[in-house]
């Protein structure tokens, strides 16, 4: 009995150092998001006088009495208030009591400070509120209040247009080159024509080339069709630069179809196009939906294409421009843009763990073959 | 599919006839991306006239231009096949292929010729200065601190991918939580690098306040807040904060991967060797390691491709300011901010050129699995 157990025991404390290192990494790589999903929903003097971890129950000195500092001291000296003894600047700090259970601490200056007296006392940050997101998406109009005591109305930053926008761009730009790389991808895998080697290496050649290269000409190209700032050439730019991984990964799955199921359409008299969209489609599904999940996410998330093909035009701009713009320019309004910052992740979000499955699927459809 | 006596039957035979077919070939090919693209610019122009209320507009710009794609490939098949068996089977597949291949030349393969025929002129593109702009890449000091950073880039983010990947594929492996932890860690996969940029610089701030890293080294060491990312004192350790970033959301694509092929070594093995005595570490580099070797390199590769060309995470934290550059963001600040065509084009081919390696060992490789 003995000697069984003892395997066992170690079993279960080698198990435990495997979850308790996999928890520590697990929390590293989520502490991030949390800290910004917490932000966007606290107010603008929360976020810029105390860090988002404060939500957490957690101990503070809390003020329980308030009251002008007696007469008669000298405060340019040492002075005694409430029992504790100090210069000016350590009151400034707060002096505590020996048994650390009160602080005794001036606020404010020298000649016209008050003195509280606090107390430790458990306390969360509780003041959560959704006006951040109601400003980021209904562009909210609010009133400030100036130190001079006239009021100031400002216009909340509006990301419905922007998330439209975001919305019309993605949706063509992942059917489009899914559509036409399926229909590459059965030509050249089932389809006999001169110079298919010499074209589908040039499709696998053209994989690697970063975007950057073709940014220049495609602008000018565009200048002079006239297709600059529009959802036109956003669309066409997305599905030149992520066709070629389409076709080759599309190529991977539709090459690799049993072979009798073709002929045997093929015997039955059906034509090359009846049996694309009758049989290969169908048969596609996993590979279709998973490169169009990525695909997805690679075009709402994009940057640079979005920066360069639509510029500075506000009517057509997308989310992931709108947020970059606020992080430069503005990037003290910590309580909208890290609202906006959330709306851009909701979509992806979503479909990121409802499609979770066949997302892991087309990575590895694309990556291990080889 | 056919057979391949019919496919030589209907290979053209004089010259006249090898004309004519490859001409009515390119046509094809072009046929269905210039009407596609002639359909959605009219319907363009006319949206762009429309004062509908914005989400009408969605739904018909989404509709248009979905429907349009798929119409005229269905149009262009129909007219084919009405040509005849032997015209049909020279043509048709150039239905299928031509629209793919003539957009990634459009996209791709003309670009790159032109890019390097821009970056052979001067600021403005009228005078030819030759080679001069490659000359002052390769001398001028903001492009050496670029090429310097790109080159961190890739060493620690590729390495730390891997090691993180490998190391959270390994003990979810072993874990009853390995569907939520593996979720949890590649979750960030589905967040934008701007995202990420606000998510980090909110980390990173330089108030104890509102940054991470500050309530630690201020609050509790007692140590000066450090703005990490913006401070061109620490460079170039101040480039390794932006890494961070990257090798965040990059993690859990390694981890996919390794953990699928990790799950792909028979258990015998594994269960043969620790029987034999081997502690789990031995067990972990004497064969773990090397039967994932080739997932290893896969993955090192792409990772090394991304961090290359990285540009957004950059752009947004730093703008590329405190000696944080990279070859993407001078590139961008030398184009379009500057307006320096020649030589940001001469960027861009360099940042080719760094691709080429991996260009011809993805080629070799195809070439030795393929069975054309």
């Amino acid at each position: 009995m003995a000697r069984q157990s003892q395997p066992r025991r170690r079993l279960r404390a080698s198990d435990l150092t495997v979850n308790g290192i996999l928890l520590l990494l697990v929390l590293a790589w989520t502490i991030p998001t949390i800290g910004l999903f917490v932000s966007s929903f606290r107010t603008r003097t929360d976020i810029q006088t105390s860090g988002w971890w404060t939500f957490l129950p957690h101990q503070e000195w809390v003020k329980v009495e308030e009251f002008d500092p007696p007469a008669g001291l000298d405060r340019d000296g040492v002075m005694e208030i409430r029992g504790a003894q100090g210069t000016f600047e350590q009151f400034r700090n707060g002096i505590a009591s020996s048994d650390g259970n009160t602080r005794v601490t001036w606020i404010g200056n020298k000649r016209l400070g008050t003195v509280q007296v606090q107390q430790q006392k458990w306390i969360v940050g509780y003041d959560l509120t959704l006006d951040n997101y109601g400003q980021v998406l209904a562009g909210k109009t609010f009133d400030i209040r100036q130190p001079d005591g006239s009021i100031v109305t400002e216009q909340g930053d509006d990301f419905t247009g922007a998330f439209l926008n975001s919305l019309i761009v993605t949706v063509p730009s992942t059917v489009i080159p899914i559509l036409i790389a399926a229909f590459a991808a059965y030509g050249f895998a089932w389809m006999r024509f001169p110079g298919r080697k010499l074209f589908f290496t040039m499709v696998v050649a053209l994989l690697v080339v970063p975007l950057q290269i073709a940014l220049v000409p495609i602008l000018s190209d565009y200048v002079s069709l006239n297709l600059n700032g529009t959802f036109l050439g956003v669309w066409l730019a997305h599905t030149g630069f992520g066709l070629s991984l389409a076709t080759y990964l599309l190529y991977n799955y539709i090459s690799s179809l049993p072979r009798d199921i073709l002929e045997s359409a093929f015997i039955d008299g059906a034509s090359q196009f009846t049996i694309f969209t009758r049989l290969i489609l169908p048969l596609s599904v996993p590979a279709l939906a998973s490169f169009a999940i990525f695909q997805f996410l690679w075009v709402w998330n994009d940057y640079l294409v979005a920066l360069i093909f639509i510029g500075a035009k506000p009517d057509v701009q997308v989310l992931t421009m709108r947020i970059a713009e606020m992080v430069g320019s503005r990037g003290n309004d910590w309580h909208l843009l890290t609202a906006g910052g959330f709306v851009s992740m909701i979509l992806p979000l979503a479909v990121f763990f409802s499609l979770q499955r066949f997302f892991v699927r087309g990575l590895l459809a694309g990556s291990v073959k080889g | 599919m056919e057979s391949s006596a019919k496919a030589r039957l209907s290979q053209p035979v004089g010259p006249l006839d090898w004309l004519t077919t490859n001409f009515l070939r390119l046509l094809l090919a072009l046929f269905v991306p210039v009407a596609t693209f002639g359909i959605l610019y009219a319907g363009f122009i006319f949206l762009r006239d429309s004062q509908a209320p914005k989400i009408i507009i969605a739904i018909v710009a989404i509709i248009l231009g979905v429907g349009g794609v798929a119409l005229l490939y269905t149009v262009a098949n129909w007219f084919v096949e009405q040509l005849g068996d032997r015209w049909r089977d020279r043509l048709l597949p150039f239905i299928f292929v031509g629209p793919a291949i003539a957009i990634l030349i459009w996209y791709l393969a003309l670009p790159t010729l032109r890019t390097f025929w821009i970056s052979l002129f001067d600021s403005d593109a009228s005078d030819l200065v030759g080679l001069a702009n490659y000359l002052a890449v390769f001398t001028d000091r903001t492009m050496f601190i670029a090429f310097r950073n790109n080159l961190i880039w890739i060493i620690v983010g590729a390495t730390f991918c891997v090691v993180f990947g490998l190391l959270i594929a390994v003990l979810a492996d072993r874990s009853r939580f390995e569907t939520f932890a593996k979720s949890l860690i590649f979750l960030p996969m589905a967040i934008s690098m701007v995202g990420a940029g606000v998510i980090w610089n909110m980390i990173f701030n330089v108030s104890p306040n509102v940054g991470m890293i500050n309530a630690v080294w201020a609050g509790l060491l007692g140590q000066d807040p450090v703005a990490w990312t913006a401070a061109a004192s620490l460079q170039p350790w101040n480039n390794l904060f932006l890494i961070v970033i990257v090798i965040w959301l990059q993690t859990g694509y390694a981890m996919v991967l390794f953990s699928a092929a990790l799950k792909g070594i028979p258990g015998e093995i594994l269960e043969a060797a620790r029987v034999d005595g081997a502690t789990e570490i031995q067990v972990f580099f004497r064969i773990m390691l090397p039967s994932i070797m080739g997932t290893i390199i896969a993955v090192a590769t792409t990772i090394i491709i991304f961090t290359l060309k990285i540009f957004d995470v950059v752009w947004v934290m730093t703008g590329g300011q405190f000696s944080t550059q990279v070859i993407a963001t001078q590139f961008y600040r030398e184009y379009f901010t500057a307006q320096n065509s020649g030589y940001g084009s001469a960027i861009a081919i360099v940042l080719l050129l760094t691709v080429i390696p991996v260009m011809v060992y993805n080629l070799k490789q195809f070439s030795e699995r393929e069975v054309f």
